[in-house]
């Protein structure tokens, strides 16, 4: 029996305003637990929302960056229900009238994922256990902050894809400039609704949410076991309860909440309290001005325009501080082939080793940018300057043309220099040179590998090539 | 000082007959004396209202005074007000002392009126007869037997009997009309929207309406005055150009229209009340006004339409209450569940309890669009009634309540008898519509009022009409113990 | 439409009040009166009419993204129930 996996996603995303969604309390991360707690996020009695604008705008942005229609009218609604950090006993969101609907990311091979809708809604604030036997503690700092809650429709088909539509979105929310998509923080958090069907049919099975996972590695794994689980028990001839799940990082496992209540009736009806939402042509036309480049616009570009592969396209894309520290070298002339190699081999592997992020990079950009320019110009070899990008990383202090000459680095490109040393190497190598001319290519590479130690490493790589190729015809 | 208007007593103090200090002493006497037989008042401190009084004759002393500058107000327990006590009536807040200000207790202070107290009123606004508060029934000084009126019984009672010059109020479906007809005061319902509900317990929000009960058209105009003003904290708060209301009391009335509701003088209306209204229509005809019969043909739906949204929204509102950040907390319970339950079970009073019950059915799965979408779209239907009717005269004219006042005690046992009383109040909430009711006479030495209803942000014109009518009798002059 | 116990039960549970048993006959008969005033809606037809939320034409305004609330936390959970130095106290949440 086959099965067919089907999955939705439901990302929660906070919003990178000053302040809250309702009340003019600073959303600033980390405070002292009840600090950034005004009125309105207590609750008290006589409270009232006032809409941010800021946030209607980044829900604008996120809109037309999915290609989706933006409300003209949109309509806030309460979801009642009663939980200790969630002050009202209501959480202020959107139902039948949200202000983003019917846009798509694409995958992969050009597959869309659908985003039925996003609206706007309050974050609760949070629950803090353990304080002491049997006691909860209440912060609601984080009450009120701004979410925008993205739903997509049921159409992706694998944890793969799964994760290629959550990664996707992660990159662009960065890139637009609305969330920080820091998921440790909670920033962005997804809720995936698992379901399995027997390959080929057309009705959907009973799904299951996997509820707050906040890293990608966590979703795959969730994923996964979910739906291994399920076709473990649908083949057991068990039904599928349609149900909340936690998972579980340590076990890898998903698992049913112990929750003994029928799902909540949350008595949805229009936030007496707030007007609708109005939106014009002219709000949506301003914001568009503000987009800017799209992630896949950029790709397409470096690939088009740069000739970069894919594989460097899509990490230089990948968010956009590295996008425009590219960019902003190859606005000084750089070549764009090898300041990508050098951005995703080398930047990027000293980031990863260290944690950073690019833009805690220690290097010095302007001696960046010369190191790049002494490799195009030939001065220096790549690896010759490998070993000046050690030393920049670990001294900003250090000066490229410095460090050429201290160090001897300075290639030789002279080929009245290096005729010699290749005559030479042709010479003491008659056994390389008999294989390479029975069509052993790696004689060659061998025979170059002979010039450049014989140069101490200073010979131009590519000229050594090619005189080496040049002389090997003569022999 | 006793029974001397808001604009007597602004005269008194500019011309320093007498201060604000020994003003406020006097009504705090007053309230001493009559409160333990009227219960009008929840929370009085003496200490507060007299440093506000001896700010305010600092103020009068500097020539920086305004017309309720050193007048002392009562405040309808509904408002928060910093450092008081603010019980909204109720047992659950019977220990919240409000850590802020509501923009109507703001401006009250910015004007520098005297916060003389914070009067009783129907747990959470919930009710027409006073009986419902946690703090005990208030009795109508017009006849300790009977009730004053709800849910501002405690304003209206506190006005009626002179232990205030005036008070604030709110209304949802009539607690400020209802009380005052049946207290023999002017009450205002403004416009929705004109006075700001910031820090004002909610209620119905889409319903709330704060608005001032005086001892005539002129006083309240006094109040409205302060009262109406934009905020920003408020996202329904209109943002109006806002007349001067004492400016236009005294406009011609002669040759204007008012329209008389035939649904609303039919035979449900109690004969003697009639009379007394006939008698009003009487008035005016004689300073010129013409009379036309209008229709508001959905006006008999406004009661069902308001118990769907009224205990909806409320029900909503209301969750706040759980015992967690402030207020009522049970004493014993075994789990986080249990906590709601108890605190909830035990901090609200019945009439709240059965109104959020019956909130929540209507919103609940599977009854939402017969009851609550069904209800809003009624709800049009009779806001454009009014529209309509407007377009063929200036007011609209009609009984502010069913009878005069019953005994304490007379309706409680069933809900829907005590819902009655809104019969006539309740469809200009709905609508959003300013009204005022008026004393017009007597029933068996009990007051009766009539209600004069306008046009959207046309509190002026309502204003000016009674004022004229209270220009040529004198009603609104009477109090308790004088001879009716 | 008629009100059972279960629906009393269920409303119980949802608006988090507590009704003994004892109580629940009582409560019902009297909401049962105010459905039934509420029912008389039922015969007016209202198709093609808009729900009115709100008394007047007007939209939401917006408020600019600008800090205005200071640290007020202390004051706060004074005002709670229970509490501590930071939080305010209630009994464990099981999830």
């Amino acid at each position: 029996m086959s099965w067919d996996i089907v999955i939705g996603i439901e990302t929660h995303v906070q919003l990178t305003t000053q302040t809250k969604i309702f009340s003019g309390a600073s959303t600033s991360f980390g405070m002292p637990a009840n600090e950034n707690a005004c009125l309105v996020s207590l609750a008290y009695p006589g409270t009232l929302p006032v809409l941010n604008k800021e946030a209607v705008k980044k829900a604008i942005k996120f809109g037309l960056a999915v290609n989706a229609d933006i409300a003209e009218h949109s309509v806030f609604a309460r979801k009642n229900y009663f939980y200790p950090d969630l002050p009202k006993g209501y959480q202020i969101s959107q139902f039948e009238l949200p202000v983003v609907n019917n846009g798509f990311l694409t995958i992969g091979d050009n597959k869309k994922i659908r985003i039925l809708r996003a609206h706007l809604e309050e974050d609760a604030g949070k629950s803090v256990h353990g304080i002491l036997n049997n006691q909860t503690g209440i912060d609601l700092n984080r009450a009120g902050t701004p979410l925008l809650e993205i739903v997509t429709e049921p159409d992706m088909n694998s944890a793969q894809e799964a994760i290629a539509y959550a990664k996707k979105l992660h990159n662009l929310v960065q890139w637009i400039g609305v969330c920080d998509g820091n998921m440790q923080e909670g920033s962005f958090r997804c809720d995936v609704n698992v379901s399995v069907k027997p390959s080929g049919s057309e009705k959907l099975g009973t799904r299951r949410e996997i509820k707050n996972l906040n890293s990608f590695r966590n979703m795959e794994q969730a994923i996964n076991f979910e739906v291994n689980w399920q076709i473990e028990q649908l083949e057991d001839g068990n039904e599928i309860v349609q149900s909340t799940v936690l998972f579980n990082p340590d076990t890898g496992e998903t698992r049913a909440m112990r929750s003994k209540e029928e799902a909540n009736d949350y008595r949805y009806f229009p936030d007496p309290d707030l007007l609708p939402l109005k939106i014009t042509q002219e709000d949506i036309d301003d914001i568009r001005s503000t987009l800017g480049e799209l992630p896949e616009v950029s790709i397409k570009r470096l690939v088009e325009d740069f000739k970069l592969n894919d594989a460097d396209a899509s990490i230089i894309t990948s968010n956009k501080q590295t996008y425009e520290f590219f960019q902003s070298l190859i606005s000084e002339g750089l070549d764009p082939k090898i300041t990508a190699n050098w951005i995703v081999v080398n930047l990027f592997a000293k980031l990863n080793d260290n944690e950073l992020s690019i833009n805690e990079s220690p290097i010095n950009k302007d001696q960046f940018v010369l190191l790049i320019r002494r490799i195009m110009d030939k001065t220096i070899s790549n690896n010759a300057a490998k070993k000046i990008f050690d030393l920049l990383w670990d001294d900003p202090k250090v000066e490229v043309d410095q460090s050429i000459e201290s160090l001897g680095l300075k290639q030789v490109s002279d080929s009245s220099a290096i005729l010699p040393l290749v005559q030479e190497v042709i010479a003491h190598n008659q056994a390389m040179v008999e294989q390479f001319k029975s069509g052993k290519d790696k004689a060659f590479n061998a025979l170059v590998g002979q010039v450049m130690k014989l140069s101490k490493g200073k010979a131009n790589p590519g000229q050594v090539s090619e005189l080496l190729k040049d002389e090997l015809n003569k022999v | 000082m006793k029974n001397l208007s808001l604009k007597e007593l602004n005269i008194g103090l500019s011309s320093k007959k007498f201060s604000s200090e020994e003003l406020t002493k006097f009504f705090l006497n007053e309230i001493k004396t009559s409160n333990p037989k009227i219960n009008a008042f929840i929370t009085v401190d003496e200490e507060k209202s007299l440093q506000q009084a001896r700010d305010a004759d600092k103020r009068i002393s500097q020539d920086n005074m305004n017309e309720l500058t050193g007048i002392p107000i009562a405040q309808k327990d509904i408002f928060c007000a910093k450092g008081w006590k603010t019980t909204c009536g109720s047992k659950m807040l019977d220990n919240f002392y409000s850590p802020y200000d509501s923009k109507v207790i703001e401006l009250f202070n910015q004007s520098g009126a005297v916060n003389l107290g914070k009067t009783n009123m129907d747990e959470f606004a919930m009710g027409s007869s006073n009986e419902t508060s946690y703090y005990g029934e208030v009795r109508n000084p017009w006849n300790l037997d009977y009730v004053p009126g709800g849910s501002s019984g405690g304003s209206a009672a506190a006005v009626a009997s002179g232990m205030a010059p005036a008070a604030t109020a709110t209304d949802t479906g009539g607690s400020i009309r209802q009380p005052a007809s049946l207290c023999g005061l002017t009450g205002l319902k403004p416009t929705y929207g004109l006075v700001s509900r910031f820090g004002m317990i909610a209620f119905a929000s889409s319903l709330d309406q704060a608005g001032p009960i005086a001892k005539s058209a002129e006083d309240c105009a006094l109040m409205l005055k302060v009262m109406a003003a934009h905020d920003t904290r408020d996202s329904t708060s209109i943002k109006q150009n806002i007349p001067d209301y004492l400016k236009s009391l005294d406009n011609p009335i002669k040759g204007k229209t008012i329209g008389l509701p035939k649904e609303f003088f039919n035979d449900d209306l109690n004969q003697e009340v009639k009379i007394v209204l006939e008698q009003v229509i009487d008035s005016y005809q004689k300073m010129g006004v013409n009379f036309k019969e209008i229709s508001l043909a959905n006006s008999h739906l406004s009661i069902p339409v308001y118990y769907v949204i009224a205990p909806a929204e409320a029900s909503s509102n209301l969750s706040r209450y759980d015992g967690v950040k402030f207020g009522y907390r049970a004493k014993e319970f075994k789990d986080l569940e249990e906590m709601y339950l108890k605190t909830r079970e035990q901090g609200f009073g019945e009439e709240v309890k059965r109104r959020i019950l019956v909130g929540t059915y209507v919103l609940s799965a599977g009854y939402y669009d017969a009851y609550y979408l069904k209800a809003q779209k009624i709800r049009r239907l009779i806001a454009d009634d009014f529209k309509n009717a407007f377009k063929e005269c200036d007011l609209i004219f009609a009984p502010s309540c069913p009878s005069t006042a019953f005994k304490i005690g007379d309706k409680t046992e069933d809900p829907v008898s005590m819902y009655m009383q809104d019969m006539y109040t309740i469809s200009t909430n709905l609508a959003g519509l300013p009204a005022i009711s008026s004393p017009a006479g007597f029933i068996n030495k009990m007051p009766v009022g009539f209600q004069l209803i306008g046009n959207y942000f046309d509190e002026a014109t309502i204003l000016n009409f009674t004022h004229q009518y209270q220009q040529i009798t004198d009603w609104h002059q009477k109090t308790p113990g004088a001879d009716v | 439409m008629a009100l059972t116990d279960k629906d009393i039960k269920k409303l119980s549970h949802l608006a988090k009040i507590n009704i003994d048993s004892k109580d629940e006959e009582i409560v019902l008969s009297k909401l049962e009166g105010i459905i039934k005033l509420i029912d008389s809606m039922q015969k007016v037809n209202t198709d093609n009419i808009d729900p009115m939320s709100h008394a007047l034409d007007i939209t939401q305004p917006l408020r600019e993204d600008v800090v205005t609330e200071k640290n007020q936390k202390n004051d706060f959970l004074k005002l709670g129930p229970e509490s501590n130095e930071d939080y305010f106290i209630v009994p464990r949440v099981v999830e």
